[in-house]
């Protein structure tokens, strides 16, 4: 079940540059992200969130300067580590974590798990375990919208690591030639697995690679200000409205976890996680924020009690809902 | 020069370690790629050590490109080296199906024999963690449904090693699928590797016979301790080549056949088998043929339901009985 189709706005100007970002709103949406990343590695490592988990922690700001930049109707397709971008774009908080510990109230009956949230009603289409599988099935979203006179924009996220993956190279050719209304937000955390990135590939920006191969606008921004993000994505937004084609923008960031919950991250040099927590999107956001006289820190420090709060209920609410009955396993694998 | 001393158990990861490093020391022309196969040790350690050894040449990281690095390792091994390539999950063959399908598969035959595609395709799978659809998958009988392809699945320490060295040493592309939940476990490694291609009695039995492979054979041998009848069990060790004079010796003694695999029962392994079985034994068989697999369904994320649609040692101990008490 999808949204009905917004009306068309054929004459949708570019934002202004100078449109204040929505900084309060960004601030709650990465507090409730890091919240809920921070709990679930801790459920983890206790045991009591099964399967695997790759969290988005100081990541935060990409998921909440895209998700800001979006209507809801607009669709995204995400990866392994896409617990933020979801939560950004309003799933459900409770069937997100319910999801996580394979509870029947979870969005996927707990037949997802962490790698497989999706609603598709809020546009979100899924996150994913194949690397780079997300990408071309945006095109496709992009591709209806268009077909379908809907207006509509769809957002891909992938790591620097998907880009080496033949699917993003046919994606992005194709939104190009069919100039889709589509999205490529690469977030650029330098790591895939236990590898630099930046031994894979000569060419180390992505945008650059986008742009030279394939014609395609692009952009590289601060991911670790949401602000930045969310200007970036409004643009790129804009312009996909406009009928300009495909953009692809690219986040710089640093996960400061692990690939997944567990790993040792021998590979990282010494120091560079501390350098980029120095840069944490919320004290970011944090400091801006008050510099600007649009909030004190007593707000948001309750601004981000409430959020561990909301992550706090969800947890509980997760822990005692139901695990699916037996006859669940075989439900949904054909439709009627 | 294998590692470990062959008489000290070890576990199967460090068996398929030591098998692969056996290859690199004995074949200057071995290779092994993969992602994150050679700093990383691998994902699951099972590379660990192999690029410090033999360098960085001969154990190649690669991005995360499995159509380019999986069908570059086809074209080296038409060319002179011997790859052995991993696909990290099984799951991902998806991702690069026609290098293996249409081209190592396919390319001796179409050239008269004039091409020759010495290589393995290494890859893993084992359902039981909450991996989740997409990391789960058993998909040997899709392997084995293109000719061309050995399908190679060890379900023993030594094994888990000795096919590896004959996998590599084999002129023929194999896909050889290591499970992920015999990792940790320990066997002792064989003096005298028994070729690849001949299934072996796990565990000798008189009432009935099962056929498996892979972490079933654990689960099977468990099994037959625990169940009353006296139950003989087959690990094929190989899908391609199939040794089904082994399993029509037992079953035509037995005149009871059960197959069980963990892939998902329809269009799986053990249909063959049961066909096999079927038509060269219709007099010989004492009851009809049964198999047990995982029901056909994508394998759900959260625990409970992955227990209940994986074979159970109970589920084969209870069909083993039944199959004697019908007859
Ligand atoms: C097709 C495929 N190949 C390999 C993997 C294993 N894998 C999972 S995540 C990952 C690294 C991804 O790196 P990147 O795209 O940069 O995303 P990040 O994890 O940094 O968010 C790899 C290799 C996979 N899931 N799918």
């Amino acid at each position: 079940m999808t949204p009905a189709p917004p009306e068309a706005q054929p004459d949708a100007r570019p934002t202004p540059p100078n449109q204040a970002p929505p900084l309060r709103e960004l601030h709650a949406t990465v507090a409730l992200v890091r919240a809920f990343e921070l709990a679930v590695a801790a459920l983890y490592r206790d045991g009591e969130v099964p399967g695997f988990v790759h969290t988005s922690l100081g990541q935060e700001a990409v998921a909440a300067g895209v998700a800001a930049a979006l209507r809801p109707d607009d669709y995204l397709a995400t990866t392994h580590r896409g617990h933020g971008h979801v939560l950004a774009k309003g799933a459900d908080v409770d069937a997100m974590m319910a999801e996580l510990f394979g509870k029947v109230t979870g969005l996927g009956r707990g037949k997802g798990g962490s790698m497989h949230i999706a609603d598709p009603a809020l546009g979100i289409l899924g996150a994913n375990a194949i690397v780079g599988a997300g990408i071309p099935l945006i095109v496709g979203a992009a591709l209806s919208s268009k077909q379908l006179g809907q207006d509509r924009v769809a957002v891909a996220f992938f790591g620097e690591g998907a880009v080496n993956q033949g699917s993003f190279h046919e994606a992005v050719n194709l939104a190009a030639i069919w100039n889709l209304p589509a999205i490529f937000l690469c977030e650029n955390n330098l790591y895939a697995e236990f590898t630099d990135s930046s031994t894979m590939t000569r060419i180390g920006s992505v945008a650059e690679r986008a742009i030279g191969g394939y014609g395609v606008h692009a952009a590289t921004v601060d991911g670790n200000d949401a602000a930045a993000v969310h200007a970036a994505t409004v643009d790129a937004a804009d312009r996909c409205r406009r009928g300009e084609g495909p953009v692809l923008i690219e986040a710089m960031t640093y996960r400061w976890h692990g690939h997944y919950e567990g790993d040792g991250q021998t590979y990282k040099p010494d120091n560079e996680a501390s350098r980029w927590r120095e840069r944490d999107p919320l004290t970011v956001l944090r400091a801006r924020i008050v510099a600007e006289g649009l909030g004190s820190d007593d707000e948001l420090d309750a601004v981000e009690r409430v959020a561990d709060e909301r992550i706090e209920r969800a947890v509980t609410a997760a822990r005692a809902a139901e695990l699916p009955a037996g006859e669940e396993a075989y439900e949904h694998v054909f439709g009627a | 020069m294998s590692s470990a001393p062959e008489t000290v158990p070890t576990r199967y990861m460090h068996a398929i370690n030591a098998g692969m490093a056996d290859v690199l020391e004995r074949d200057p022309t071995a290779v092994v790629m993969g992602i994150d196969v050679a700093a990383g040790g691998g994902i699951f350690t099972v590379t660990k050590g192999l690029s410090e050894r033999f360098g960085a040449d001969r154990v190649i990281d690669t991005p995360i490109s499995e159509m380019g690095y999986v069908g570059a390792a086809v074209g080296a091994a038409m060319t002179g080296l011997r790859p052995i390539v991993e696909i990290m999950f099984m799951d991902f063959l998806g991702v690069c199906l026609d290098p293996i399908m249409n081209q190592a598969a396919k390319l001796r035959y179409m050239t008269a024999g004039a091409l020759e595609i010495p290589i393995v395709f290494r890859t893993q799978t084992g359902a039981g963690k909450s991996a989740g659809a997409q990391h789960s998958q058993s998909l040997e009988a899709m392997v084995a449904h293109v000719p061309g392809l050995k399908v190679v699945m060890p379900g023993t320490v030594t094994d888990a090693k000795d096919l590896l060295i004959q996998a590599a040493a084999d002129p023929n592309p194999v896909v050889y699928v290591e499970n992920r939940r015999l990792y940790s476990m320990k066997g002792a490694l064989d003096e005298d590797p028994r070729p690849l291609g001949q299934a072996r009695v796990a565990v000798p039995g008189d009432d009935v016979t099962v056929v498996t492979w892979g972490q079933m054979v654990r689960e099977c041998m468990a099994a037959a301790e625990a169940s009353s009848a006296s139950i003989e069990v087959i690990d094929l060790r190989s899908l391609v080549p199939l040794d089904m004079d082994t399993v029509l010796a037992s079953a035509a003694r037995t005149g009871r056949l059960l197959v069980v695999h963990e892939a998902v029962q329809d269009f799986g392994a053990g249909a063959e088998i049961a066909a096999r079985a079927g038509q060269e034994l219709f007099d010989l068989l004492r009851v009809p043929i049964r198999r047990i697999g995982t029901p056909s369904v994508p394998m759900p994320f959260t625990p409970t339901l992955e227990q209940l649609l994986m074979p159970q040692r109970d589920q084969i101990v209870r069909a083993a009985d039944e199959m004697v008490a019908e007859g």
